[in-house]
């Protein structure tokens, strides 16, 4: 890793020409090539691509765990000592299996190499820890044992432990992985609010579409010839690169919906407005019904007075099931 | 797991080692009052002068033994566990011993037909070491290869099984009186060493010791897996080899002094974790090294089946102890965790 000379202020970490996969003896296999990556500050990148393509090895490339097939990673140095850890922090996959320390000392971790053989924390070194805790909301976990963690709480943990090692690059491989909704959003959310708010380039591989194309700054998406695009989410959704590379099956990603078959030949005019008209369409169109305004048919939502109503042919219905129940028929 | 002990443990650790440490030596065929073996420790001059060699050249000697050896096993055992993220690991379990026994099994042979000078405690010592190290470096090569920790372990019993073979089979040719002398090492005594020896192991487990204390960052990172230590700046091969070299050190030279010495490496971390909840390695290297002594101390106390002249072989005893702790250790925790 060298320190680039030329490279414009915010700029965080470039690749030149970066071939990366893995040698084995003589034999060679490239999982992608022709890198010309940068990480900017303040950007949160989704990193995206079906699985196997090699999102993992780039992670660990980028973070000088794995040597490139070809071609340089650029990193930006605060530091002058030399060292890629007081560059780069990692999220990986990797199991952690001495589940029997506190949340605090994993996040004290963060803080090695920075530290002695002797370990020594000075008092900058624990407000950072502190600071690195709060950021993840944690601070109601540190003292409890790892073994005793949710998966979310267990991946907070992980990145709070990163944010201590104070680095201006965050590499995270597939942080919320086997999460619930819930978690996933909260960790995408705090991963862009420390991206724009302390200025960190963030990198984040991911099969969360829908997360993604609503948080990321960038997109990297492996394309088809062993390389990657890039570029803002909504410009690869109606570019098509999206629909290129992961040959959607039953999903329309322009209008991030599920492709329903209107099957029962039936078309409806739906009447209404806010989310209350778009689930009501929704509640149709997953039925095989086709709305269209011209229809005979006729739906109309009411907002007036609490709770909802539906209209159907001069019949009030109160909720949709009950509606669906009288189309049908 | 709960801290067992509301008082500190250092204080209790010491306080123990030191009562253990006089109780051994007060224990023996021979009766010596207590006045008199303290004063005798200090440079005094008993009743009887008898008691001043017998305290100093036996009691005194064997006691120090226990210390190092325990304290050496289970720190050897404590580097092992941490190496290979595995509770279950330890010097004898993954045939370290069985190579030190092997490496000084065929040292006495080519001592019986060499000069002596091969057999003197510094040669027995490195051949123990590199006996050690080199069964080490074959399972650690096996254990990159597999990552399961049970097929590890196994692994590990077979390549000391092996080990044990050859051992037997350099013994069945060797002469009678060797075979004598092996039969009584396998046992394993921590009586018998003399002052030039527990020089040369007090040395050695200092070695260990203070290397470890120096490597107490990379073990600790060692605990969340290669991936992270590498990425927090732990230069990976260079420790790994620290860690190689102190483990065969360690339970290659007391394997050499004292025998084959079972259960104490394995055992004896998980009762440190015990006293001492933590998994920083700056703090249970020495209390695994304090533990250690201790254990060993009560071993060999016990061994000596205080009001009879009778002594047991050690390692009937450690295993006595060692066994049900780590049947213990599995079953209280469920998941055993390094």
């Amino acid at each position: 890793m060298k320190q680039l000379d030329h490279q414009l202020p915010n700029e965080l970490l470039r690749t030149d020409s970066l071939a990366i996969g893995y040698r084995t003896g003589s034999t060679q296999n490239t999982l992608l090539e022709n890198l010309n990556l940068i990480v900017r500050k303040g950007e949160l990148i989704c990193f995206m691509g079906p699985n196997g393509i090699g999102k993992s090895t780039l992670i660990r490339t980028l973070a000088g765990l794995q040597s490139s097939i070809s071609g340089r990673v650029f990193t930006h140095q605060q530091d002058l000592k030399p060292g890629i850890e007081k560059s780069i922090s990692l999220v990986l996959t990797d199991r952690i299996t001495a589940v029997n320390m506190t949340v605090q000392e994993l996040v004290t971790y963060g803080r090695y190499p920075y530290l002695d053989w002797n370990l020594k924390l000075t008092a900058e070194d624990n407000n950072i820890i502190q600071q690195a805790i709060a950021q993840t909301h944690i601070e109601n976990l540190a003292q409890k044992k790892l073994y005793e963690l949710s998966d979310g709480q267990m991946q907070m943990a992980m990145i709070a432990r990163a944010l201590a090692q104070d680095t201006p690059v965050l590499l995270l491989d597939e942080p919320t992985a086997h999460l619930d909704l819930n978690n996933r959003v909260e960790i995408m959310n705090l991963l862009r609010n420390l991206a724009h708010h302390s200025g960190k380039g963030i990198l984040v591989a991911t099969h969360e579409l829908d997360l993604a194309l609503q948080t990321a700054d960038t997109i990297w998406l492996t394309g088809k010839n062993k390389n990657i695009l890039t570029g803002i989410p909504e410009d690869l959704v109606l570019n098509g690169s999206f629909d290129d590379i992961f040959q959607f099956k039953g999903f329309d990603l322009k209008t991030g919906k599920v492709f329903h078959e209107a099957w029962r030949g039936i078309s409806i005019a739906l009447i209404g407005e806010g989310y209350e008209y778009l689930w009501t369409k929704n509640a149709l169109e997953r039925n095989g019904f086709l709305t269209d305004m011209k229809a005979n048919f006729v739906v109309q939502v009411s907002h007036e007075g609490n709770p909802l109503t539906w209209e159907f042919q001069g019949q009030v219905y109160h909720s949709l099931q009950q509606l669906l129940v009288a189309l049908s028929s | 797991m709960k801290k067992v002990l509301s008082l500190n443990p250092w204080l209790f650790l010491s306080a123990l080692l030191v009562l253990l440490f006089m109780t051994n030596i007060s224990l023996g065929s021979v009766q010596i009052p207590l006045k008199d073996t303290v004063s005798i420790l200090f440079g005094g001059i008993p009743e009887n002068p008898v008691w001043k060699d017998i305290l100093i050249d036996f009691r005194l000697t064997k006691a120090l033994t226990c210390v190092f050896a325990g304290g050496a096993l289970a720190l050897g055992g404590l580097l092992m566990q941490t190496l290979f993220r595995n509770p279950l690991a330890g010097p004898d379990v993954l045939g370290l011993s069985s190579g030190a026994s092997l490496a000084v099994a065929l040292l006495v042979m080519a001592g019986t037909f060499a000069t002596p000078l091969l057999s003197g405690p510094f040669s027995i010592a490195i051949a123990a070491s590199l006996g050690s190290a080199l069964i080490f470096i074959v399972v650690l090569g096996v254990a990159n290869r597999i990552k399961d920790n049970t097929s590890l372990l196994l692994i590990g019993l077979m390549i000391g099984a092996a080990t044990s073979s050859l051992v037997s089979i350099l013994q069945f040719t060797s002469r009678s009186e060797d075979q004598h002398y092996f039969l009584v090492w396998t046992f394993g005594s921590m009586g018998g060493l003399n002052w030039q020896e527990i020089y040369m192991l007090g040395i050695i487990f200092l070695f260990g010791l203070i290397l470890s204390l120096l490597l107490s960052k990379s073990l600790n990172a060692w605990l969340l897996g290669d991936n992270y230590a590498q990425a927090l700046g732990i230069r990976i091969q260079r420790a790994r080899i620290l860690i190689i070299i102190s483990t065969s050190v360690l339970a290659g030279s007391v394997t050499a002094f004292c025998g084959p010495i079972a259960f104490v490496g394995l055992a004896v971390p998980h009762l440190a974790r015990l006293v001492i909840n933590t998994t920083n390695h700056k703090i249970l290297v020495p209390g695994t090294v304090l533990t250690g002594a201790a254990v060993m101390l009560l071993c060999d106390t016990a061994a000596q089946l205080p009001g009879s002249s009778l002594v047991l072989p050690i390692n009937a005893i450690t295993s006595l102890i060692g066994a049900p702790v780590v049947i213990w250790v599995i079953v209280r925790s469920k998941k055993v965790r390094v």
